[in-house]
């Protein structure tokens, strides 16, 4: 078994074929939206494959370290030009095919006039635990 | 209640359930059931036999359960069918659980998480804390694996290869959680090998003993430590003595498998005072032995480091031609095998293609530092 993320963006990724903002969708195409994914995350947890999803908000905010005794330097937000990562789904799947079919059908989620999204997810594999066995 | 005991008894008990007709999913309710029982009255009333004891509760509950819906002569019969009370002799159903648990029909993550639930006797927790996914999941999972095997046939498959794969992958999985499961293989790989005569599973158990008894040198602080630099004052001396004697005794029997013949590697490695002194010539033809028996990609690259050691880098180079580049830790050994061979600027850009590459942190580390060492980075 491996990890894999599943990485949705706000900003960053290529445009979804459906690409209308959320803002501009019925609620009903709203809730359309979020019970499939629900429905999704439900249904692998019933297969075993289901590890982790969380959403995010939208307020993300890069700091580093201004050296010792300063407080550290924020940047932004410029929310304009950012990367902005709305949430993940963390699956455990047997393959990497499994894992691609996987995301495509997350991808397919029903958005503006139910149409599928088809936003572009980008899939991380996790580096796995070191192995007992190594040489 | 004796946790230790309890954990060899309860897979005993449910293949004995299941050989004498229970369905597998049944059968774990059944001994959980007479477990509760047990914890209830065990300290007040100790049994003489506690395998003979949970067997006739758990059959009692198995068809207590099945004959619930039917009426009160289901439950008369249930009486009749108790079994006498008495030793239970020592049958290989324990074995008959193992291959069970590999069959075939599983993907190789349910036959693992079955295999140490059922054969194991650990809780679900246990399992998802080793392999980091929540308890829900590899619940899930379990009862999936359950329910596909629910059908199968009762007769054991032919293929104790399949067994063999999926104790390898538990003690490859390494050490998560509060369950050890390098230990945990080696104690069902130790059961299975009393229940059978079969040199390839002392084969498996050689290899793991061995390898095992290098882990404490392996790494430290998560910091990947290669076998050439490992601290051999650390190995521990006693299970390589354990795995060796089950080698030369597996081996004497003179049916060769792929699992002896890695053992074999692994005693020459455990036998040999350092790098130096290893006896490479020799692993190179145990490596052509058990090229002969699997024809992998993966053992013709191992090999091709041991031709390094033995007949020098440039012929450990000339053994990777034809090889796949895409391999994994292709590069790795490419990069090792150049900077031997005297070829630093190569080498440190190959280990750092290869540290791009690795599927694990410690490695992606180690091989970063890798490439820094052979080409030290001008800093500013």
């Amino acid at each position: 078994m491996a990890k894999y993320l599943l990485l949705k963006h706000y900003r960053g990724a290529p445009a979804a074929v459906n690409d209308v903002p959320m803002d501009q969708w019925t609620p009903e195409e709203v809730t359309a939206h979020v019970r499939y994914m629900e429905d999704f995350a439900a249904r692998l947890r019933s297969t075993g494959e289901y590890v982790d999803s969380q959403a995010l908000t939208t307020q993300g905010t890069f700091v580093r370290s201004d050296g010792e005794g300063r407080p550290p330097v924020t940047d932004g937000p410029f929310a304009e030009t950012k990367d902005l990562i709305a949430g993940w789904m963390i699956i455990d799947v047997d393959t990497y095919d499994r894992a691609l079919e996987l995301a495509g059908e997350l991808s397919a989620a029903p958005g503006a006039g139910g149409v599928p999204v088809q936003e572009w997810l980008e899939l991380r594999p996790f580096y796995a635990e070191l192995p007992t066995v190594t040489e | 209640m004796n946790e230790a005991l309890v954990r060899e008894l309860v897979p005993a008990v449910i293949g004995i359930l299941v050989r004498r007709g229970a369905e597998f999913a049944a059968a774990e309710d059944a001994v959980q059931e007479a477990l509760i029982r047990a914890l209830e009255t065990w300290p007040g009333d100790p049994p003489r036999d506690a395998k003979g004891w949970l067997v006739a509760v758990a059959w009692r509950k198995f068809i207590d359960a099945t004959r619930a819906e039917t009426s009160r002569r289901g439950r008369e019969f249930a009486v009749d069918a108790e079994p006498e009370a008495g030793p239970v002799p020592a049958t290989d159903d324990t074995l008959w659980l193992y291959f069970l648990c590999a069959h075939p029909s599983l993907s190789p993550a349910s036959a693992v998480a079955l295999t140490l639930r059922a054969v194991g006797g650990l809780t679900t927790k246990q399992i998802a804390t080793a392999y980091l996914v929540p308890e829900s999941t590899m619940a899930q999972r379990i009862s999936r694996a359950k329910k596909r095997i629910a059908g199968a046939q009762l007769d054991r498959p032919s293929d104790p290869a399949t067994v063999l794969r999926v104790l390898y992958l538990v003690f490859n999985e390494g050490y998560s959680g509060d369950v050890d499961l390098a230990a945990e293989a080696i104690r069902l790989t130790r059961q299975l090998a009393a229940a059978t005569d079969e040199p390839e599973v002392s084969g498996l158990l050689a290899l793991m003993l061995l390898h095992h008894a290098r882990r404490a040198s392996r790494t430290e602080g998560g910091r990947l430590i290669p076998l050439a630099e490992q601290d051999r004052s650390r190995w521990d001396t006693s299970l390589v003595a354990e795995g060796v004697a089950i080698l030369q005794a597996a081996l004497a029997r003179d049916r060769l498998g792929e699992y002896q013949a890695q053992a074999a590697i692994a005693a020459l490695h455990a036998d040999a005072p350092s790098t130096a002194d290893t006896d490479w010539i020799q692993i190179v033809e145990w490596y052509d032995e058990l090229l002969a028996l699997t024809e992998s990609p993966v053992v013709r690259l191992n090999r091709a480091v041991a031709v390094g050691e033995a007949d020098g880098p440039r012929a450990g180079l000339a053994a990777l031609t034809g090889l796949d580049p895409d391999l994994p830790r292709h590069t790795a050994v490419r990069a090792y095998l150049l900077e031997r061979a005297g070829e630093l600027e190569q080498a440190a850009t190959l280990y750092a293609e290869a540290a791009h590459a690795a599927t694990t942190m410690p490695e992606r580390d180690h091989l970063t530092r890798e490439s820094a060492r052979v080409r030290p980075l001008p800093r500013a």
